[in-house]
């Protein structure tokens, strides 16, 4: 890879013949990439043209709090023109982990895109931004991660917030937050942002995003929290193979039962599908391989804000703070209950007690109206 | 017995719930107690053992049906509670609910030194007899409210996503809102617990009331009607909390 950028892009079908894929390879992956993105079939040819005659977007990739899972899964998307044409062998001007330039090389590569493609090029943020102690959790180059986010957004014509870190924080925001890990949104405010959650996203989806932008040159449509629709839509309950065990109420009620071998529902063993939103019943990972809950693991929910504070992973409600590991809502309401009923008692002998005179004159009222009536 | 001197009350008929508040009342209470309920099966469902074949069983899915049916009666059920707050007869008024004036507060105290603290005034046990609700009562059916309208935002919103319908679509924001359905779903069932413990405490007041006042608080959301004494309404008679007449 080479840090000087050149002003004249090949297009991606150029990239694709000079890689060595024909034509055949590409119709498919295109048909694929246009069925993912959730576009009918008619829109093949668009999408074919798209990446025909476009020059290659111009891509900075900035990686900070983060572990690197999204790039791992977006390299080992199913289709190999993913990783070879859109991300490793062209796209990419400057990504920390996959660039072959480093140091000065790599800041200067880095520069020289941002100011050519300045308006014109996609920014992709793989993790989260430490705000905390002005920022020296996280520091490259001499710079703080928000110095450098600040500065590659400045000229970006979208941002897209790649994973749970960059989307919402993911779990170095745990409380307490130690660093003050912050997500993308809440930095930049003035270009539009696509988040694309999950620990990580599915390979598929990310190369799926990127193939909307360069298709319509503009970002996909995007639901109430900022994530596509195509893929960010339906729950995982909505798509999963083992919701009929879930209508018929038939559940796994712990991992080692028969219930488990039969692959019923995993739903009272903590599973988060039915509030998690994301694709995985339907694309699944690896090569459409599987899905934690083909594999008889409920979903954590690993796409959701605050999926690390809001609950635990094998129970279906949260613990309630204060009140131990083991309570949760249910626990606290039945004391409550308790509570309220011993209070009932207390309130219904003290009435007796203090309001005995009033009772008594009420029943003594009574009492001799019945006598003075005829049976 | 009868040979001291005896207070012979003569009680006069007052028409104080309507009956569309009547209709409302036994409706929300029949619909909360199913949403409690199916609510509960839905967040923990039974073992439930049976052979036949899962094709055949719909289980979850006619408890959650039953659960959303509840619902929407529960909703529209309450939009209607609230109009009529604005059209129905002065105990009814939304007025009654919400602690706007000076007389309100003061009317929450003396039932609370009545009810809760059993302090004696001039001597007695009771004074302050209420024709509606009393002002506590209406404060905390005011909680009560904004309690069903969480119940409202967070149901409905958990509900938008499974639903084509613009109705449910309208609340999508509210999940949004707060961070996502997890947490939504986890507030929806802390809310249930209010609606468990307000109906345990409402049901023993309404008992308490009729019990130690005599004027049948109970069979009230029945007929509609409550019973003052004479010399309560000649003295109320022209100073009757009137909503209207603070216009
Ligand atoms: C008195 C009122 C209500 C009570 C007590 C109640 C109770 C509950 C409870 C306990 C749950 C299970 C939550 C969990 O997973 O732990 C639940 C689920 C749910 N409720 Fe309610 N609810 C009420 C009203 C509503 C309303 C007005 C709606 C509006 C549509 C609604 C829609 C839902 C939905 C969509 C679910 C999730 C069901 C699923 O995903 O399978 N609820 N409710
Ligand atoms: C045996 C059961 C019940 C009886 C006898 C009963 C009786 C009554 C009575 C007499 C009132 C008039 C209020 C007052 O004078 O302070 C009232 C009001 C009310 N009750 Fe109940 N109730 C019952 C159950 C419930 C339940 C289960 C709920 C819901 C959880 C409920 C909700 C309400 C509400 C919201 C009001 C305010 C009515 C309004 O003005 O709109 N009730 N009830
Ligand atoms: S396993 Fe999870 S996602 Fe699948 S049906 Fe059961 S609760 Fe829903
Ligand atoms: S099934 Fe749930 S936890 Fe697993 S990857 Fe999908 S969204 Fe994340």
């Amino acid at each position: 890879m080479t840090n000087e950028v050149l002003p004249k892009q090949p297009t991606y079908y150029e990239e694709v013949q000079r890689k060595g894929y024909s034509r055949r390879d590409f119709v498919r992956f295109v048909s694929m990439m246009t069925a993912f993105i959730g576009l009918e079939q008619s829109a093949i040819g668009q999408v074919t043209t798209a990446l025909e005659t476009k020059p290659r977007l111009p891509v900075i990739w900035l990686h900070f709090q983060e572990c690197t899972c999204c790039s791992e899964s977006f390299i080992r998307s199913s289709h190999p023109i993913v990783a070879d044409i859109l991300l490793d062998k062209i796209s990419l001007d400057y990504t920390e982990t996959l660039m072959a330039a480093s140091g000065f090389q790599a800041e200067e590569a880095l520069h020289n895109t941002m100011t050519k493609y300045k308006g014109q090029y996609i920014l992709c943020v793989e993790g989260s931004v430490p705000l905390a102690a002005d920022g020296v959790y996280c520091m490259i180059g001499g710079k703080t991660s928000l110095q450098i986010l600040e500065e590659a957004a400045e000229g970006a014509a979208a941002v897209i917030a790649w994973g749970s870190c960059a989307s919402n924080g993911c779990v170095q925001s745990a409380k307490p937050n130690p660093t003050k890990a912050t997500p993308i949104h809440k930095i930049i405010k003035n270009k539009p942002i696509i988040k694309v959650p999950g620990c990580p996203p599915i390979g598929e989806v990310m190369a799926g995003v990127i193939v909307h932008y360069l298709t319509f040159g503009r970002i996909p449509e995007l639901d109430k929290l900022g994530r596509p629709k195509a893929f960010y839509s339906k729950r995982v309950h909505d798509t999963c193979y083992r919701r009929p065990f879930y209508d018929a109420g038939l559940f796994v009620e712990s991992f080692d039962d028969a219930n488990a071998k039969k692959g019923y529902c995993l739903y009272k063993v903590g599973c988060k599908g039915p509030s998690t939103y994301n694709a995985c019943g339907v694309m699944k990972w690896n090569n459409g391989t599987s899905f934690p809950i083909q594999s008889g693991h409920p979903c954590i929910g690993c796409s959701e804000e605050n999926f690390w504070d809001n609950g635990r992973f094998y129970e279906r409600g949260s613990s309630f703070a204060g009140f131990g590991i083991e309570a949760d809502a249910d626990t606290f309401g039945k004391v409550a209950l308790g509570i309220t009923g011993a209070a009932l008692v207390g309130h219904a002998v003290a009435t007796n007690i203090g309001k005995s005179k009033f009772i008594k004159e009420h029943q003594q009222e009574g009492r001799e109206s019945e006598h003075e009536l005829k049976s | 017995m009868a040979n001291k001197y005896l207070h012979i009350h003569r009680l006069r008929r007052v028409y104080v719930w309507e009956l569309p508040v009547r209709f409302y009342h036994w409706l929300n209470a029949g619909v909360i107690l199913v949403l409690i309920i199916t609510g509960f099966f839905i967040s923990n469902p039974l073992a439930l053992m049976s052979n036949a074949e899962a094709t055949n069983q719909y289980t979850m899915g006619w408890v959650r049906y039953i659960h959303f049916i509840a619902a929407y009666l529960f909703f529209f059920n309450f939009l209607f509670r609230i109009y009529w707050g604005f059209v129905g007869n002065k105990y009814a008024n939304w007025r009654q609910f919400i602690p706007v004036s000076k007389r309100f507060f003061k009317e929450m105290w003396t039932v609370f030194k009545i009810d809760i603290l059993m302090l004696k005034k001039n001597g007695q046990q009771q004074d302050h007899l209420s024709v509606g609700h009393n002002a506590m009562a209406g404060f905390i059916y005011f909680l009560t409210f904004i309690v069903f309208l969480i119940q409202c935002l967070t149901g409905f919103g958990l509900y938008a996503s499974m639903s084509d319908w613009w109705l449910p679509k309208m609340f999508a924001w509210f999940p949004a809102m707060l961070g996502g359905d997890i947490v939504t779903r986890q507030i929806h069932h802390w809310a249930m617990w209010f609606f468990i413990l307000f109906a345990v405490v409402h049901v023993y007041l309404v008992f308490y009331h009729d019990y130690v006042e005599g004027r049948g608080e109970i069979s009230s959301m029945g007929g509609g009607w409550k019973f003052i004494e004479e010399d309560v309404f000649e003295k109320n008679k022209h100073m009757t909390p009137n909503p209207e007449k603070n216009k």
